[in-house]
């Protein structure tokens, strides 16, 4: 195993880097994604409120694989083509967008009423002070989820492999089809996961110590 | 209509649903005064606060602020600015500092830059006596610190008037004190307030006026010693007295 | 529309005989996930520093790595070792497997949150370990698990699609086949997505109810376990 690592390693770690842009990309645009729809669902009026809601739970009761395949296989049939790796990015996208929208509810919930009417005695409209108060609060209470759903999102990314984008897993298929050594490549790329995911629990926990604001108590 | 107060108050009504909590309340504030509420619980003390700046907005009634009718205004917002609100639970943004909790206001409402944000909210923690706690989140601050920073943050946006529901009721008695304090000079300062307490040593004080209020109605109001001493009702003096017991004469 | 909906009627006894496989690859990986998952718990409460040591490491493999990466593993490593098992087999191992690693979470979880003072209360009472066991902390600790358990059953549901990776014939793999023939993926796979929707419905229907008929005030019942697609 350890000369297939040597072998292909630049291959393997150009399907790495790629596996983390995607992760990158779809957990911090999820979280803007996210940001939007937890506020449609508990500001939002009645009809906003109820599509949102229905979104969230139809993204989360239905399988990302399935939603994948939806926006690669299925939107090309009226005209919407995507590259392998754009299908797959959006999907997670909306996926990790649902995921987050619901730990931020909880979060926004989480603050006090008191906050939003504090900001307003102020002088604040509603919408300044859950932009400047509640959310500032609400996003630091999810940080853990957030980090949390990282991880996720580096194992879960590995299924873009399944339509062929160039991520890690693909890169090792790729290999394992030269030189047929199946098991031994996957066990190398299972690995690469195993180390790149230690490392990221272990630098998220150090972080999240780090921006800890006395009185937000989170743990994993 | 103008007038010559700086806060007044005609018929006011307020109800929740079914329940009508504030029956006809009227009352009025002249630059400089300090006017306190007593009243027995949920009597519509903390609803008539919150109806002023319609954090609650009323049901019935006029409320004005100078010659501006705050209860038809469409710019509440510029108001709020002008009253400042300190509560019964301190209302700290909780992921802000002492000192941002002040400078929030000016900076994000009055669009105040930076700098001079802090220099104002630095000048306003110290008034206060807590100019060495500017950089403490408000977990790591006493009840009374944070009830300090509170006034501060009112006080920073330079208001015309200070409403303070209950400010010293989740307070630690030995804590009370200098919370009253603080309260105590910005009276002699000449600070206009609306002060709902059950403290009655503050009151007879401090207090131009005392209002005493029961069951969605004001029963009396005048000043402190007259309604002690002198009250045109069996029940004003009833209830002043066990306040007193209960809280004793306050921080003196 | 109308040729959709003759379409979905023509496609609809397969997918249904997919779901059936999708149920059965649910069903036993969850099964799986408990008979390795309980011992697992108990081993990180009760069992000493070697024996947490191990199952802390077999916790953080099996939660790295990607199941899709487990299961072609499985499906590569069984033959090279000898063992020709179907597919289907494969699946539930893997998925299984990995299952057990968050289910051990969840019961270690509900363990320690009613033990300590309730077992001393228990024992104060003179009722014996396993007695304080049964007849304070299980049934405490079975409420708490089961909310957590229930949104790990439908995580589990969810990603026995990736079974199809490994040519198990389950839903998408269904869907899959009629799309072959009818070339109409959008129609199919939606139709997919509405099953997979209308399984972990019913899923959380059934939390819902449980929680209504046996929930005591005041025992934590929310989920603490931390979600996946
Ligand atoms: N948001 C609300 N919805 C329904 N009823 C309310 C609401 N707020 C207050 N009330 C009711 O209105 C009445 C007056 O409440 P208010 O808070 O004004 O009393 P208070 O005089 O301030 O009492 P306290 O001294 O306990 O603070 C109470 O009976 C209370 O239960
Ligand atoms: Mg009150």
């Amino acid at each position: 195993m350890l000369d297939i690592f040597l072998d292909f390693y630049p291959l393997l770690f150009r399907g790495l880097g790629v596996t983390l842009l995607i992760t990158l990309i779809s957990c911090t645009s999820g979280t803007i994604l996210g940001i939007f729809l937890s506020l449609g669902k508990i500001y939002g009026n009645k009809l906003v409120s109820r599509t949102v809601t229905a979104f969230i739970a139809i993204i989360r009761g239905t399988p990302l694989l399935v939603q994948l395949f939806i926006i690669y296989y299925g939107l090309p049939a009226y005209g919407i083509r995507f590259a392998p790796i754009t299908a797959a990015v959006i999907s997670f996208i909306i996926n990790s967008g649902a995921y987050q929208a619901e730990y931020l509810r909880g979060s926004i919930q989480s603050v006090s009423s008191g906050q939003l009417k504090a900001a307003l005695s102020l002088g604040m409209t509603k919408w300044m002070g859950i932009i400047h108060v509640v959310l500032p609060q609400a996003l630091r209470r999810v940080i853990p989820a957030w980090t949390n759903e990282f991880i996720y999102m580096i194992k879960y990314s590995s299924l873009a492999y399944v339509i062929g984008a160039k991520e890690l897993m693909t890169e090792g298929k790729l290999i394992a089809s030269r030189n047929f050594q199946f098991f031994n490549v996957y066990m190398v790329v299972a690995l690469i996961y195993l180390v790149v995911i230690i490392i990221f629990v272990h630098l998220f926990n150090k972080f999240e110590k780090k921006v800890a604001i006395p009185g937000f108590d989170f743990e994993r | 209509m103008p007038t010559k107060h700086l806060l007044k108050i005609e018929d006011l009504h307020h109800s929740f649903g079914e329940d009508e909590v504030l029956k006809g309340i009227s009352l009025a504030l002249n630059k400089g005064e300090t006017k306190v509420i007593v009243g027995p619980s949920g009597t519509g003390k903390s609803t008539i606060l919150n109806n002023i700046i319609r954090l609650v907005p009323p049901v019935s009634g006029k409320i004005y602020l100078e010659d501006v009718e705050i209860t038809s205004t469409k710019k509440i917002n510029q108001i709020r600015q002008q009253i400042g609100f300190v509560f019964q639970d301190f209302g700290l943004f909780n992921h802000l500092t002492a000192k941002g909790n002040v400078m929030i206001g000016l900076t994000k409402v009055k669009k105040m830059d930076k700098k001079e944000a802090e220099k104002i909210a630095m000048e306003e923690l110290e008034r206060v006596g807590i100019g060495g706690f500017a950089d403490s989140y408000p977990s790591q601050l006493s009840g009374g610190q944070k009830q300090r920073v509170g006034i501060a943050r009112a006080l920073a946006m330079k208001p015309k008037l200070i409403l303070f529901d209950e400010p010293t009721s989740s307070l630690d008695p030995e804590l009370t004190g200098e919370v009253l304090t603080v309260m105590r000079n910005l009276a002699q300062e000449g600070m206009t307030m609306l002060i709902v307490t059950h403290e009655m040593g503050f009151a007879r004080t401090v207090a131009d006026e005392l209002i005493f209020m029961e069951g969605g109605h004001i029963i009396e109001q005048g000043p402190p010693e007259k309604l002690f001493k002198n009250p045109e009702h069996k029940r004003t003096r009833e209830f002043l007295f066990k306040l007193t017991d209960l809280y004793g004469e306050g921080e003196e | 529309m109308i040729e959709n909906i003759d379409l979905i009627q023509s496609a609809l006894p397969f997918l249904l005989r997919g779901t059936v496989v999708t149920i059965q690859l649910t069903f036993w990986s969850l099964l799986l996930g408990v008979v390795v998952g309980l011992p697992l718990a108990f081993a990180q409460v009760y069992g000493n520093k070697v024996v947490t040591f191990f199952t802390a490491i077999y916790e953080r493999i099996a939660r790295s790595i990607p199941l899709l990466v487990i299961l072609l593993l499985i499906n590569y490593a069984l033959p090279m070792l000898g063992f020709r098992i179907p597919v289907f087999r494969a699946a539930v191992l893997g998925i299984g497997l990995r299952s057990s690693a968050y289910q051990s979470q969840i019961y270690r979880g509900a363990i320690q949150s009613v033990s300590g003072s309730q077992l001393k209360a228990a024992m104060s009472l003179g009722m014996n370990k396993l007695t304080a066991f049964t007849h304070i902390i299980a049934p405490q600790a079975i409420r708490i698990a089961i909310p957590p358990v229930t949104n790990e059953s439908a995580i589990v549901l969810k990603d026995t699609s990736l079974a199809f990776t490994i040519g198990v014939v389950e839903l998408v793999r269904q869907g899959d086949y009629f799309i072959a023939t009818s070339n109409e993926p959008m129609v199919i796979y939606l139709t997919v997505a509405a099953i997979y929707f209308v399984l972990t419905t019913t899923i959380n229907l059934a939390l819902s109810l449980f929680e209504k008929k046996y929930k005591i005030p005041g025992i934590g019942i929310e989920g603490g376990h931390s979600d996946a697609y």
